[in-house]
């Protein structure tokens, strides 16, 4: 890999780790409260309507979801690695390729929006 | 040939408390992944209208999805601690001569945090 790449790869890497940790906390205690039954408010239809529905709130969307999944594929892989599984291209493309369809699904979601 | 030290190439990991949290760690992201996902869905069903909205809330709830939950809720607390705790080696900073104390940069994380979450808990109207 180029040392551009490699940059850019790792400040991804980073971005990733560092937006899950201060965020998915928080929002999988309010899946969760809407999961025992009483969505919070956020979790209407037209709220999360109006909070997806502008350029702004699209765009966080797409880093959070997008960035997290890189972020669990390649330390999954690396894990995976350690745990003595030699399968390297088989988990690069499972994983990485998860990631991408993520990636490009939630673009064609949040554009729908 | 130099002597190599033969090292298990699948349970190294089991040889030293360290490398055990480390693996830990690591393997914790499978629910970080698992809930982008979850939030993948989610950004679907909005985008679906506000039928696909209501049957995915009403799959949230059922009894092995919400089992699910509760486990990736706890799991992806437990991710997020081990990440700030790292903070210190990941990001030294030094001030002068000196490297400002770890507890303070984990420290700052923490309380970061935390209040983030509390705004983002009051926005939601959970709070």
């Amino acid at each position: 890999m180029a040392k551009v790449n490699k940059a850019l790869f790792w400040s991804l890497f980073a971005a990733g780790g560092t937006l899950t940790a201060f965020l998915f906390p928080v929002l999988a205690l309010i899946v969760l409260i809407a999961a025992n039954g009483t969505p919070p408010e956020i979790m209407g239809f037209e709220q999360m309507k109006g909070l997806l529905g502008n350029w702004l709130g699209k765009l966080v969307a797409f880093g959070i979801v997008s960035l997290a999944l890189w972020h669990a594929a390649h330390r999954l892989r690396t894990a995976l690695h350690g745990l003595g599984l030699r399968a390297d291209k088989l988990v690069s493309l499972v994983g990485y390729g998860i990631a991408l369809l993520g990636t490009l699904l939630s673009a064609y979601y949040l554009l729908q929006i | 040939m130099a002597y190599v030290r033969p090292v298990s190439t699948t349970t190294w990991y089991l040889k030293d408390r360290n490398y055990f949290i480390h693996m830990v760690n690591e393997l914790t992201s499978f629910f970080v992944g698992a809930f982008a996902l979850i939030l993948l869905w989610g950004i679907g069903a909005v985008a679906g209208g506000p039928e696909a909205y209501q049957s995915f809330l009403a799959s949230l709830t059922g009894p092995g999805m919400r089992l699910f939950l509760w486990v990736t809720t706890i799991v992806i607390f437990y991710h997020a601690i081990a990440w700030f705790k790292v903070t210190p080696k990941a990001m030294p900073v030094q001030k002068g001569e000196e490297f400002v104390p770890g507890s303070l940069i984990a420290g700052g994380h923490y309380v970061v945090w935390v209040v983030l979450t509390l705004i983002v808990l009051f926005l939601a109207g959970v709070l």
